[in-house]
């Protein structure tokens, strides 16, 4: 009944294409990028204009309904899947660059605006937005802020968070709020950083301040072949060692490397064991003088062969076969489950081991993609939906290479973030303590829970049932306190 | 020295049950920035040390009361950096007063600031529990950032016990290089070459120059030395330090100094009752300082119609707010943030702002 009336208000407010009910119109919407999480909302609707968007906030909230903001829906972790009787707020339709000041480097633009018509729009000006998350032709910034994504550059250029300075978000009660703008900082804590990748939890943004980075003059990949993988992990700490910086440095295992040469012919060769891609930019001059050193660093680390990029076309050519890395191990099997650690580079050899070990045990084969130089893992496991009960192994391995991330002093998730998939990972990277304070966050925000809830963060209830509370160095801290 | 949690913990947790207020203090050496600190002190200096430090993953962590120049020492055997270009402001300034200031030197606009480089922090509540957020690895996604959410929060959130760091090497190269003009060609010059991928690492002006710190490969500083012309600035090295350190002549006043934070294209129009001379530009635009008397309002409304904020750095009436005032439901957001981290308000109340 109170969604009958809740429905009545919205069509009141919405023209009728901006507001969703049928199931065909629904479907659509009934998933993120991770498509094994599915649910049907109650609603989408589509505003166009902040005050729309204030206006159906504050309708929610009246009527205690929760409200799930969404982008191009190309997250990985199952944040923007809808739940039974939730609005969908579909940013889709803030798509405009507001405004692109080239003297400040800065541009200003609307949540639903694509990641990579940011840089377009801003190329004549031999400027760009740096974080390139592998779904940039379609992923929005509204999105990459909610997960503060990555992408391959991070190590040189940092993740979304160093890159937006300032965000207008909508309160669960309709507020708007601005925060930074076009000077460096801001007054007050640092709310800035506290929304990028809190996943729809705190806010909903509605417009978001972009800092822009000259175009470099020039980029060159070296691409080394490795006959051992364990070598190739070791030579890159020896760039990093070496005082290199690189603009991307990348690594892919054997399967890999067969699946990315099947499909995007990059010259791969396919019997090699591993292959490293370290891409130096800048002027001209360090260019030339780095990408020499990358390549003695490489062979001095036991590649069995380096060849570096003569060319733009050439550049392009080593990438294609990374980038495409996923959708060529797309076709190795039926499906895929991608999962998303983050370990320190020196402990890749034995995690590597151990996932193949697993690998072998559950009979489910990995391909590794690595963004070796932040130590971000890509272990794509292969499996077929279609046989009872694969799903499911798939996932308890994912599982347990997500708590090897951690027992290594890694990570759970490097740039997916956590959405729904990985709320029992939470309670193993995090303690009571942590929890409650991430829980307390949330309240400071949104005292009722409406902003897609059930994500990002696990009730405490749901990891004592698990038992899954994190131990530290083998005590749980607090054994005096109560467990859940 | 060493490592201090268990003292640190039951002294938080005491004056937790006794709702007594407590000043966090480090090495002592920035009492002067914030409002007037009251309570009784927490002494976190002597909780030192290097706990990880792992050059090839370009990471560190260290105990709170570290010191500044113990960690620039220990990473200089590595070539490597703190990224952020700390300023000190005194010998015993340590790397948790450091977040906690959110202080960041001239190479900030091109490499990042203080914020930017935190990956991780352990910390203490205003309940005296002990807390680990983010980690040691450059992507982490997991929880809300309460690392960086501390950078800047003045000990108003939790008192850090460590804090882990992105770091990067040494650039090979450095040179400085100076041009004569005044504030409005300066601001031209400098956001022209921002926007070029010149390896450009500092930039200010003082009205009667316009300075620029270049560093990178040997070819490329010397490429960019060409491009931006000038005259070589021989003792460069000193004279960066000197501005991050506020030990320029500049900075010798009893007035009070205010820091302006604002786009870094804003055109220079100098406020009503200040002269050229009361002015230095920073930070290639975007850090202003300011010495004068006006009162905090009207820096405060001047900087605004540029875009930006502005902030009291040293001098000024303490017992005021010195820093921009937050919009109602933004300072709703604060206290409530600060209440969900110290119930009972006793970590630095007031340092921040009067009613936080």
């Amino acid at each position: 009944m109170a969604e009958h009336i809740l429905l009545s208000a919205l069509s009141k407010l919405l023209p009728a294409s901006a507001l969703l009910t049928s199931k065909e119109a629904l479907t659509p919407y009934e998933c993120d990028g991770l498509s094994v999480y599915k649910g049907l909302p109650l609603a989408v609707v589509l505003p166009q204009t902040i005050e729309e968007a204030q206006s159906i906030i504050q309708l929610c909230k009246h009527h205690h309904t929760p409200i799930i903001a969404r982008g191009a829906g190309t997250g990985l972790a199952g944040g923007a899947m809808p739940t039974k009787g939730a609005v969908v707020l579909s940013l889709a339709k803030f798509n405009k660059i507001l405004d692109v000041d080239v003297d400040n480097r800065t541009a200003v633009v609307q949540p639903g605006v694509r990641n990579l018509a940011i840089s377009d729009a801003v190329a004549g000006h031999g400027l760009y937005y740096a974080p390139d998350p592998s779904s940039q032709i379609a992923c929005t910034i509204g999105g990459n802020v909610a997960e503060n994504s990555g992408g391959v550059h991070c190590l040189k250029y940092g993740l979304t968070v160093h890159n937006v300075l300032g965000v207008t978000f909508l309160t669960v009660d309709g507020d708007l709020i601005e925060l930074g703008g076009k000077a460096l900082d801001d007054a007050g804590y640092d709310l800035l950083a506290l929304m990028h990748g809190s996943e729809g939890l705190l806010g909903v943004m509605v417009e978001v301040t972009v800092k822009l980075l000259p175009t470099p003059e020039v980029a060159k990949v070296c691409m080394a072949i490795f006959d051992d993988i364990e070598k190739a992990g070791q030579a890159v700490c020896d760039v990093i060692a070496a005082g290199i910086v690189p603009a991307g440095l990348e690594m892919m295992d054997a399967l890999a490397i067969q699946a990315a040469e099947a499909y995007a012919k990059a010259g791969y060769p396919i019997d090699a064991q591993a292959i490293v891609l370290c891409e130096v930019d800048g002027t001209e001059d360090g260019v030339a003088e780095f990408i020499e050193k990358v390549e003695v660093v490489l062979i001095k680390g036991g590649a069995v062969e380096t060849r570096v990029s003569q060319s733009e076309a050439e550049r392009m050519q080593f990438w294609a076969g990374r980038k495409a890395a996923f959708p060529a191990v797309g076709r190795l099997a039926p499906d895929y489950y991608c999962m998303d650690g983050t370990i320190p580079k020196s402990r890749l050899a034995e995690v590597l081991a151990q996932i193949s070990k697993w690998s072998d045990e559950y009979g489910l084969p990995v391909a590794n993609v690595f963004h070796a130089g932040d130590g971000n893992m890509h272990p794509l496991i292969l499996y077929d939906a279609n046989k009872p009960g694969e799903l499911e192994e798939t996932e308890e391995f994912g599982r347990k290479i997500l708590e090897l991330c951690v027992q290594v002093g890694g990570t759970i998730t490097g740039e997916h973030g956590v959405g729904v998939e990985k709320l029992d990972s939470m309670c193993v990277q995090f303690g009571k303590l942590e929890l409650t304070q991430f829980l307390a966050i949330k309240d400071v925000f949104d005292d009722e829970g409406l902003l897609n809830p059930g994500k990002a963060v696990p009730t405490l209830h749901r990891c004592a049932e698990l038992g899954r509370m994190h131990v530290h160095n083998g005590g749980l801290p607090h054994p005096e306190l109560e467990r859940f | 020295m060493g490592n201090l949690t268990q003292q640190l913990q039951a002294q938080v947790e005491a004056a937790y049950q006794a709702e007594t207020a407590l000043n966090i203090i480090g090495g002592d050496s920035k009492s002067w920035y914030g409002r007037e600190p009251v309570g009784e002190a927490l002494h976190v200096g002597e909780h030192q040390g290097i706990i990880n430090y792992m050059p090839t993953e370009l990471v560190v962590t260290v105990r709170a009361g570290t010191t500044l120049s113990e960690i620039a020492d220990a990473l200089d055997k590595h070539q490597q950096r703190l990224p952020f270009d700390p300023p000190y402001f005194g010998e015993s300034a340590t790397i948790g007063g450091t977040v906690a200031c959110n202080l960041s030197g001239p190479r900030r606009p091109y490499a990042g600031s203080c914020r930017d480089f935190v990956l991780g922090c352990t910390m203490l509540n205003g309940k005296g529990e002990n807390l680990r957020f983010g980690g040691e690895v450059m992507k982490n996604v997991a929880g809300f950032d309460v690392s960086r959410l501390m950078a800047g929060s003045l000990g108003t959130l939790g008192v850090l016990l460590d804090i882990s760091f992105k770091i990067l090497p040494h650039r090979l190269a450095e040179q400085t290089v100076v041009i004569d003009a005044g504030f409005k060609q300066a601001i031209k010059l400098m956001n022209h070459w921002a926007g070029t991928p010149l390896p450009v690492t500092a930039m200010c002006a003082d009205g009667q120059s316009v300075y620029f710190r270049i560093c990178g490969a040997p070819s490329a500083v010397e490429r960019s030395m060409k491009d931006i012309g000038g005259s070589i600035y021989d003792d460069g090295k000193e004279f960066w330090k000197g501005l991050r350190e506020h030990h320029l002549p500049f900075f010798d006043t009893d007035k009070t100094l205010y820091r302006l934070s604002v786009p870094p294209a804003a055109e220079f129009t100098p406020l009503e009752g200040t002269s050229e001379s009361d002015w230095f530009i920073g930070w290639g635009g975007a850090q202003r300082w300011l010495k004068s008397d006006l009162p905090f309002t009207v820096i405060q409304s001047y900087a605004k119609k540029l875009g930006g904020h502005t902030r009291i750095m040293r001098g000024g009436d303490r017992s005021e707010e010195v820093f921009a005032p937050l919009s109602p439901a933004l300072m709703t957001l604060h206290k409530k943030l600060k209440h969900s981290f110290d119930p009972k308000g006793i970590l630095n109340p007031g340092r921040m702002y009067k009613d936080l």
